[in-house]
């Protein structure tokens, strides 16, 4: 038998783009392939590397103006980010990241910054800052069920017909028209920020089959404090229910 | 006459009325168990006079302090370092450092002839506008709480518009710090002293241009627009500081860790600026042991624990760098409080892996998120809930514990273990 080769999560440019505990994601990600007994590698691109083209899940997170219309330029420039999602990689981004993979968002200043192009949507500036929990509902096609997570932005964004909104909201703002993200193919974007897959486990799973195919399970108690925390939120941030 | 008293007649009486009902104010307020009434009192004062603080700040000498981490007990630090001066200090000791506490902290000293404000990091611009200080300390820029705090691109951008326009203000900035540099860059007259920056995560990149920056030890570069790290006059080298004429003398502070060490050649830098020999001021710093609380060191239940605060990713590095090495059982706690900031999400940025193989206990309010965490960095732990259930638990295992806590995690076992100071 041939040696497995790791699963490659690439997080792309975190000197420039990450901001609220982003490593998260990577950290997630890696802990539910191995509790499978999937290898993986995390490979941390700087904005002064090349993108590589090989990676398996492309990470990218939050960042403030500046840095985010940077990031772009750069991904613009050198192209091995769009040669992976070509091939079919998958491409996970929240909160600035996530405005990036649009084909316009608003930069410093609100002057429209020309995006990634990977997700059919635009970005611009809204009139107030949604903070806070957010909770929304996953395209059932996706099999993911509730989002929790915590939204920073000032973003609304604007879907295209070719990309899908990925849930509806029932608290918080999320795109600012009731709806939460998107997703083109294996690309997906949320304004869930920072260390979005730690209370969505569900979420990061769906990448990891994206990127790996069907998942053995693990035994339950791997992930009960997960659970706990996340119907904790939950229960913390719809109280009613 | 003296200057004190010089100072005190000559408020304007609108500004004597209204530091008088904002003092009783306070007063009320401390009476009735609401914490020790310096914003009440501010903000009672403030409406009476809102040009009060320039009103009150005139004729002194004010030292503003900022920065992400190390404001209070640098201001705490500059205060002592002051001390040989042999002139009243107002100072804001108990933390409350937007406009409201600064106000308070003069009006309680009216005849004080100099004043060592802890700022907060947003009102820096409007602090410097209203109380035109002789010194501005700039000490660091980290992610904190961004649920509420403004990003720190933009702040050292107002930082730097503020100093800009205040040419006859003397900055003393951390030149190791890439976007304190750059935000002190602007200023006519700064004090560069090598404080050191252990926390990197959000200074790889050139604030000015934002290209990726060179890194060699303490020194920075910008490859592509110049920028870089400034020549300093004073610094921290292992436990000493080097003096402007290269003189090493050891700190020996009785306050713990390298962020302590490096917050004393700060506050060293500023007593330099008033004329206070470096002996004299180092002989008051050793002499502080403890900040509101903080590094205190109190017996519960045959138990000797010390309580450190930490309300960020930079913070709690700093901390975990000073624990107790094992067999000590470390307790940290977590909320989520508004003050606290609201946003868990960065415990996400703080490597846990060094507590692997310690014995780890997880309270706060917002314990679940913390042992998920540690669970992630493969960190064995134990859900406790009150300081005791903690105490009880670490007593099984060694004569002492050391708690790590954010704000509101922090006053709640301060208060639990008799209001420490």
């Amino acid at each position: 038998m041939s040696p497995v080769r790791p699963l490659r999560l690439v997080w792309v440019f975190p000197d420039l783009l990450s901001t609220y505990g982003d490593r998260g994601n990577a950290l997630v990600l890696e802990r539910r392939a191995r509790l499978r007994g999937l290898p993986v590698e995390i490979v941390e691109v700087n904005s002064d590397q090349p993108v590589p083209t090989d990676g398996d899940i492309y990470l990218m997170g939050g960042g403030e103006d500046l840095p985010q219309t940077l990031a772009t330029r750069r991904l613009l420039a050198d192209g091995g980010l769009h040669a992976a999602a070509r091939r079919g990689a998958v491409v996970f981004a929240v909160c600035a990241g996530y405005q990036m993979l649009g084909t316009e968002f608003g930069g410093a200043d609100d002057a429209p910054v020309r995006g990634l192009g990977l997700l059919d949507m635009t970005s611009g500036r809204g009139e107030q800052r949604a903070v806070g929990e957010i909770v929304a509902d996953v395209d059932p096609g996706l099999n993911v069920g509730r989002l929790t997570g915590f939204e920073n932005h000032q973003g609304v964004t604007k879907l295209g017909p070719a990309a899908r909104p990925l849930a509806r909201t029932t608290l918080g703002t999320g795109n600012g028209d009731g709806t939460e993200g998107a997703y083109q193919g294996r690309v997906l974007g949320t304004y869930l920020h920072g260390p979005a897959l730690v209370r969505n486990p569900a979420l990061a799973d769906l990448l990891l089959h994206w990127a790996a195919g069907p998942l053995p399970p693990f035994p339950p108690q791997a992930e009960e404090l997960a659970v706990r925390l996340r119907e904790e939120r939950l229960a913390a941030a719809l109280p009613a229910q | 006459m003296d200057d004190n008293t010089r100072h005190r007649s000559r408020l304007p009486m609108r500004a004597r009325v209204a530091t008088t009902v904002g003092g009783a104010a306070a007063t009320v307020s401390r009476l009735a168990g609401k914490g020790d009434g310096s914003v009440i009192g501010g903000v009672i004062s403030l409406r009476l006079a809102p040009d009060l603080l320039s009103l009150l700040a005139a004729g002194r000498q004010v030292v503003l302090v900022t920065g992400t981490n190390g404001k209070t007990t640098t201001t705490r630090l500059i205060t002592a370092a002051l001390a040989p001066l042999g002139r009243q200090i107002a100072s804001n000791i108990y933390g409350a450092n937007m406009e409201a506490g600064l106000t308070s902290a003069l009006s309680r000293a009216p005849d004080a002839p100099v004043a060592v404000l802890e700022t907060d990091e947003k009102y820096i611009p409007a602090m410097v506008r209203s109380t035109r200080p002789r010194v501005v300390v700039l000490l660091n820029l980290s992610r904190d709480q961004m649920d509420r705090a403004a990003e720190i691109w933009l702040l050292a951008r107002r930082w730097r518009e503020a100093l800009e326009s205040a040419p006859d203000c003397r900055v003393v900035a951390n030149a190791d710090d890439p976007l304190v540099a750059w935000a002190a860059g602007s200023s006519r007259q700064v004090t560069w002293v090598a404080a050191g920056q252990r926390w990197r995560e959000d200074s790889w990149c050139c604030p000015h241009c934002g290209s990726h920056l060179l890194r060699n030890g303490d020194d920075w570069s910008c490859k592509e627009c110049g920028l870089r790290r400034p020549p300093v006059s004073w610094a921290l080298y292992g436990d000493e500081v080097i003096d402007p004429a290269g003189r090493g003398t050891a700190l020996d502070l009785a306050l713990p860790g390298r962020a302590n060490r490096s917050n004393a050649v700060i506050a060293l830098a500023v007593a330099d600026a008033f004329g206070v020999q470096l002996g004299q001021a180092l002989r008051e710093l050793r002499a502080v042991s403890s900040v509101a609380g903080r590094y205190t060191q109190v017996s519960r239940r045959g138990v000797d624990v010390r309580l450190l605060l930490a309300k960020n990713p930079a913070g709690w590095l700093e901390a975990l760098d000073v624990m107790a090495p094992a067999p000590t059982p470390i307790l940290l706690s977590v909320n989520a409080q508004g003050p606290d900031g609201k946003d868990t999400s960065w415990l996400w940025d703080v490597d846990f892996r060094r507590l692997r193989g310690r014995h780890v206990l997880v309270g706060g309010e917002r314990r679940l998120d913390l042992a998920v965490r540690l669970e992630a960095d493969e960190v064995a732990f134990r859900l406790v809930g009150t300081i005791d259930e903690a105490v009880d638990a670490a007593r099984a295992v060694a004569p002492n514990l050391e708690v790590l806590a954010n704000y509101t995690a922090f006053q709640h076992y301060r208060i639990a273990l008799g209001r420490v100071q």
